[in-house]
C-alpha cells in the first residue's frame, strides 16, 4: 500500500546519524525497538545457558560441565532472564512502541525520561554482567541470593545484585511515564472504558513498578551494609535473621512476577478479538481482574516460604491470599475462550500463539494451585516441580505472549509481512518442545527431585532425557522463527495498514507508523472492541 | 533399590497424597474442559465456517457463575491442604528426639545417648522427633516419600515430625540449595524395628567407638570420617573435592597460605590438629577459605587419635 503521505518514523532524518540516530533518540518507537534488540540478545544468551544446564542434566554424573561452573550457570540464566528479560519484556518493547499509538497519543508523556530508562537499563545489564569477569567469577548463589550462603561465597555476588538494583530504577521510571501517560495523553473521546485491554494492564505494571521496585533498593543497601560495614542484617554470624533477607526479597519478587505477567495478558487481550472478529468477551470483567491481580499480588509473597519456618498464622494468611489471587487470572482465561464462542475466526499465527498461550498458562495456573495449598507444597517445594511451575507461568505464559505479540504487530512496527506458513510450522514445533522440555519436570517434582540439582540418583533418569531432547526441539522451532522475522523485516511483502482486520487505534495509522503517529489526534467514539460493521470507522 | 512409593513409609502419606488427589484431580478436569471448549468453537468459529461473527459484549450471569465457582473450588484446596498440613506441627510429647546436624555438605544425626550416624535410624511404628540444626548456611531436610521437608536455617530453631509404618530405606535430600556440592548432600533413612533401634541407642556411644579401635584402628578413623561428615569435601584417594584429600597428608611439605603469605609447612601431627580445630587459620594452595567450619568441642581427643591412625595408614607410614 503506498498512501504513505508522510515517511515513516525509521526514515525521518534526526540531529544524528547511524547508531546515534537510534541511542539518542527521544521516539517512543525507536526506544521501544532499542530495548527488543537488547532485550533479545540477552533473551539469547539466556537460552544457551538453559540448553548447557538441560545437557548437563540428561545423564546423571558429570556430563559436560562441573558443579561449580553449572551453578553459575544456573545463577546467569535466571539472573538475565528474570532481571534482563521478563521483567522489562513487554511493558518496555511493545509497551513503548504501543501505548502512545493506542490511546492516540503523539509520543509518551516523558520522552527524555523514556529515552534515559533505556539507558540506565543498559548501564545496570553491564554491571550485572560484569560479575562474570571480575573478581571471584560469577556467582554460584542462584537468582534469589539467599543469605547467609550468598554472603559466604567468594564470587562476586555484589555486582550482580547491584545490577537489579539499577535495573529497579529504569523499571521505576517506565513505571511512572506509564501510568502520567494514561493518566494525561487519552485522545478525546477515549474514557476509561474506552481503553483497549493492553494499555490497561500497562497501568497496573506501572503501580506495581513503583511500588514494589525500592523494596530491592532498600534490600541492595542493606546487604552493603552488611558486606561492607559488618551489620548484621542477614547473616546469622553476624547477629541477623536469613529469613528477613528472604522476607525483603519475595517482597518485590513475587509483584515482579505480575508486571511479567499482566502485560502479556493485555496482548493477549488484544490478539485474541483481532482473530476472532468479535468484541472481547467481559472487558469490565478483564480490566477489574487486571487491578485485583496487581491489587493482592503484594500480599501473597509469603508462599515463597512456606518450609522457612514462620508462624502457622503466617502459612494459612500466605496460602489463602494465594489461593484468592488465582479467581481473576480464572476470569480472565474464561472470557479469553468466551470470546470465541460464535466468533469468525481468523486461523493465523498471532492466533495459534494466542490460543496455545491459554493452554500452557492454564497448565502453569493450576500446577500453581497444588503449590499454594499447604500440605502440598510442603511436598512440592524447592523441587522441579516448582521449576516446571514458574517455567508454565513465565516461559509459557509472557513468552509465548510475547511470540504472539510480535507476530500480531510486527507488520505495524516493520511495516512487512512475514511468511505465514513457516511461522506457523516455528509456532508448531516450538510448541511441542515447550511442552516436551517442561511437563517432565512436574513429575519429577512430584517424584521428589529437588531443584538447582547438579546431579541425580537413577530414578530420576528418564525424564531427564525427554526434557533434555525437548530443549533441542524448542530451540529448533526458536531458530525457524527468528529466521523468518529477521528475513521478513528485510526481505518481507509490504504491510498494509490493517493486515488483520484490528479495531483499536494502531491499526490505524500506517505500517510502519509516522514519526508522530497520528496526523490529527483521533476522536473516540466507540468502545476498543467493536466489531460491528457499521461501526467502520 | 530404596523404597520409595508407600503408603504407610510415613503417618503423613495418606492425608498428603488425597490432598494431591483432589487438587490434581480438579486441575486436570479443568484444563481437559476448558482446552475442549477452546478446540471446539476454534474448530466451529472458524472463518470458514462462520463468516459472519456474533456481536456479544459479555455476560454478567455468566461473569457471577465463573467467579464463584472457582471461589468455592479454590477455597475448599485450600481448606484441604491446610487440615493436611495441620497435624505436622503438632509433635506427640513421646516423640523421640534425634539432633539433625547440617552443614556443607552433610547431615549428621545424634541420638539420645551421644551416638553420632550418617545415615538416620528409626524405629518402625513410633513418632520421631527431628530438632534440625544448620551450622553454615541454610539447607533443608527433605524425605519425599515421607511427604516431608523444612528449612534448616542457622540460628534458628525448627523441628519435623513423622512416624514410619514401613520398615526399609528412603532417600533423605538436602532441598535448600547450599552451594557447590549441595546435589550430593544427601543420606538415608533407615526404619528398623523398635527392639533394634533401642539396642543402638541404649548403650554408651563412647564404648562403641572403643569397641572399634580393638577390632581395627583404621576402621575407627573412618568412623569419625563418617559420623562428622567429612567426606563430603575430602577423599581418602587422592581426588581433589572441595578440601584437599587425606592420602600421602602426613610427612610432606605443604604450600599453604597463612595471614596473606604462602608458606611451606611439614603436615605433621599439630598441622592436622590446626586443620581440624582451627581450618581457617591455614588454607592449602589452590583450595578455599571459609568452608570449612572448626570441629572444636565436637571431634574429641581419643577420635583425633584414630583420625591420625588412619591418616598414616593413608600415607604409607
Amino acid at each position: 500500500m503506498s498512501d504513505h503521505t508522510t515517511s515513516s518514523f525509521r526514515e525521518v532524518k534526526g540531529k544524528y546519524k547511524g547508531i546515534f540516530a537510534w541511542i539518542f533518540s527521544t521516539d517512543h518507537k525507536r526506544i521501544g525497538l532499542l530495548y527488543l534488540y537488547s532485550i533479545v540478545s540477552f533473551f539469547l544468551i539466556g537460552v544457551l545457558l538453559g540448553i548447557v544446564m538441560k545437557l548437563e542434566l540428561m545423564a546423571p554424573g558429570k556430563t559436560v560441565i562441573d558443579p561449580a561452573t553449572y551453578n553459575a550457570i544456573f545463577t546467569l540464566h535466571g539472573v538475565i532472564m528474570i532481571f534482563l528479560v521478563v521483567v522489562p519484556g513487554l511493558p518496555a518493547i511493545f509497551g513503548n512502541f504501543l501505548l502512545p499509538i493506542m490511546i492516540g497519543a503523539k509520543d509518551v508523556a516523558f520522552p527524555k525520561l523514556n529515552l534515559l530508562s533505556w539507558w540506565i537499563y543498559v548501564f545496570g545489564a553491564i554491571i550485572a554482567l560484569s560479575s562474570l569477569f571480575m573478581g571471584g567469577g560469577p556467582p554460584d548463589t542462584g537468582w534469589t541470593f539467599y543469605a547467609p550462603y550468598a554472603f559466604k561465597t567468594n564470587t562476586n555476588m555484589l555486582p550482580a545484585v547491584l545490577g537489579a538494583f539499577i535495573l529497579g530504577f529504569s523499571s521505576i521510571l517506565t513505571g511512572i511515564n506509564f501510568i502520567v501517560t494514561i493518566h494525561r495523553m487519552r485522545a478525546p473521546g477515549m474514557t476509561w472504558f474506552k481503553m483497549p485491554l493492553f494499555p490497561w494492564t500497562l497501568y497496573g505494571t506501572g503501580w506495581i513498578q513503583i511500588l514494589a521496585t525500592p523494596i530491592v533498593g532498600i534490600t541492595l543497601l542493606m546487604i552493603v551494609g552488611e558486606r561492607v560495614l559488618n551489620i548484621g542484617f542477614f547473616d546469622p554470624a553476624l547477629g541477623g535473621d536469613p529469613i528477613l533477607y528472604q522476607h525483603l526479597f519475595w517482597i518485590y519478587s513475587h509483584p515482579a512476577v505480575y508486571i511479567m505477567i499482566l502485560p502479556a495478558m493485555g496482548a493477549i487481550s488484544e490478539i485474541i478479538p483481532t482473530f476472532a472478529n468479535k468484541s472481547i468477551f467481559g472487558y469490565k470483567a478483564i480490566v477489574i481482574s487486571t487491578l485485583a491481580i496487581a491489587f493482592v499480588g503484594y500480599f501473597v509473597w509469603g508462599h515463597h516460604m512456606f518450609t522457612s519456618g514462620m508462624s502457622g498464622t503466617a502459612l494459612y494468611t500466605f496460602s489463602l491470599l494465594t489461593f484468592i489471587v488465582a479467581i481473576p487470572s480464572a476470569i480472565k482465561v474464561f472470557n479469553w475462550v468466551g470470546t470465541l464462542h460464535k466468533a469468525s475466526i481468523q486461523l493465523e499465527t498471532p492466533f495459534f500463539w494466542a490460543a496455545s498461550f491459554l493452554f500452557v498458562f492454564m497448565i502453569g495456573g493450576l500446577s500453581g494451585l497444588a503449590l499454594g495449598a499447604l500440605a502440598t507444597n510442603v511436598h512440592l517445594h524447592d523441587t522441579a516441580f516448582v521449576v516446571a511451575h514458574f517455567h508454565f507461568i513465565v516461559f509459557g505464559g509472557v513468552g509465548f505472549a510475547f511470540m504472539g505479540a510480535i507476530h500480531y504487530w510486527f507488520p505495524k512496527i516493520w511495516g512487512r509481512m512475514y511468511n505465514s506458513k513457516l511461522a506457523t510450522s516455528g509456532w508448531i514445533i516450538f510448541f511441542i518442545g515447550f511442552c516436551t522440555l517442561y511437563l517432565p519436570m512436574f513429575f519429577l517434582g512430584v517424584t521428589g527431585m529437588p531443584r538447582r540439582y547438579y546431579d541425580y540418583v537413577e530414578r530420576f533418569h528418564g525424564p531427564n532425557i525427554v526434557s533434555t531432547i525437548g530443549s533441542w526441539v524448542l530451540l529448533l522451532g526458536l531458530i525457524i522463527i527468528i529466521y523468518n522475522l529477521v528475513n521478513a523485516a528485510y526481505n518481507g511483502k509490504k504491510a498494509t495498514k490493517n493486515p488483520w482486520g484490528g479495531r483499536t487505534l494502531e491499526w490505524t495509522v500506517d505500517s510502519p507508523p509516522s514519526l508522530e503517529n497520528f496526523e490529527e489526534i483521533p476522536v473516540v467514539e466507540r468502545g476498543p472492541y467493536d466489531y460491528r460493521k457499521n461501526r467502520e470507522s | 533399590m530404596n523404597e520409595q512409593m508407600t503408603n504407610n513409609a510415613s503417618n503423613f502419606v495418606s492425608q498428603v497424597d488425597s490432598a494431591f488427589v483432589y487438587i490434581f484431580g480438579i486441575s486436570i478436569l479443568f484444563l481437559i474442559g476448558i482446552t475442549a471448549f477452546m478446540v471446539y468453537y476454534i474448530l466451529k468459529y472458524r472463518k470458514s465456517k462462520n463468516a459472519e461473527a456474533s456481536h456479544i459484549e459479555g455476560s454478567n450471569t455468566l461473569e457471577i457463575i465463573w467467579t464463584v465457582i472457582p471461589t468455592i473450588l479454590v477455597l475448599s484446596m485450600f481448606y484441604y491442604g491446610w487440615s493436611g498440613w495441620r497435624n505436622q506441627q503438632d509433635v506427640p510429647d513421646d516423640a523421640i528426639p534425634i539432633k539433625t546436624i547440617a552443614r556443607m555438605w552433610s547431615f549428621t544425626f545424634q541420638y539420645e545417648n551421644g551416638l553420632i550416624t550418617d545415615t538416620l535410624y528409626v524405629p518402625i511404628n513410633k513418632p520421631v522427633k527431628l530438632d534440625l540444626v544448620a551450622l553454615d548456611v541454610l539447607h533443608s531436610l527433605y524425605i519425599p516419600s515421607f511427604r516431608v521437608k523444612q528449612d534448616m536455617v542457622p540460628g534458628k530453631e525448627a523441628n519435623i515430625w513423622f512416624e514410619s509404618g514401613k520398615e526399609g530405606e528412603y532417600d533423605i535430600y538436602c532441598a535448600e540449595y547450599c552451594g557447590l556440592r549441595h546435589s550430593f548432600m544427601t543420606s538415608i533413612v533407615k526404619v528398623i524395628p523398635a527392639a533394634e533401634f533401642d539396642e543402638m541407642t541404649k548403650i554408651d556411644s563412647t564404648a562403641l567407638v572403643n569397641n572399634n579401635i580393638e577390632v581395627d584402628s583404621r576402621q575407627a578413623g573412618i568412623s569419625v570420617t563418617r559420623k562428622y561428615g567429612c567426606n563430603a569435601c575430602h577423599t581418602a584417594d587422592g581426588s581433589k573435592l572441595v578440601g584437599p584429600s587425606y592420602k600421602n597428608i602426613l610427612g610432606r611439605m605443604r604450600t599453604v597460605i597463612k595471614e596473606g603469605e604462602e608458606i611451606e609447612m611439614m603436615a605433621d601431627e599439630d598441622y592436622i590438629r590446626r586443620s581440624i580445630y582451627d581450618p581457617n587459620a591455614e588454607i592449602v594452595k589452590g583450595y578455599e577459605k571459609g568452608l570449612m567450619l572448626s570441629y572444636k568441642d565436637q571431634v574429641t581427643e581419643d577420635e583425633f587419635q584414630q583420625l591420625l591412625e588412619y591418616f598414616r595408614y593413608l600415607s604409607g607410614q
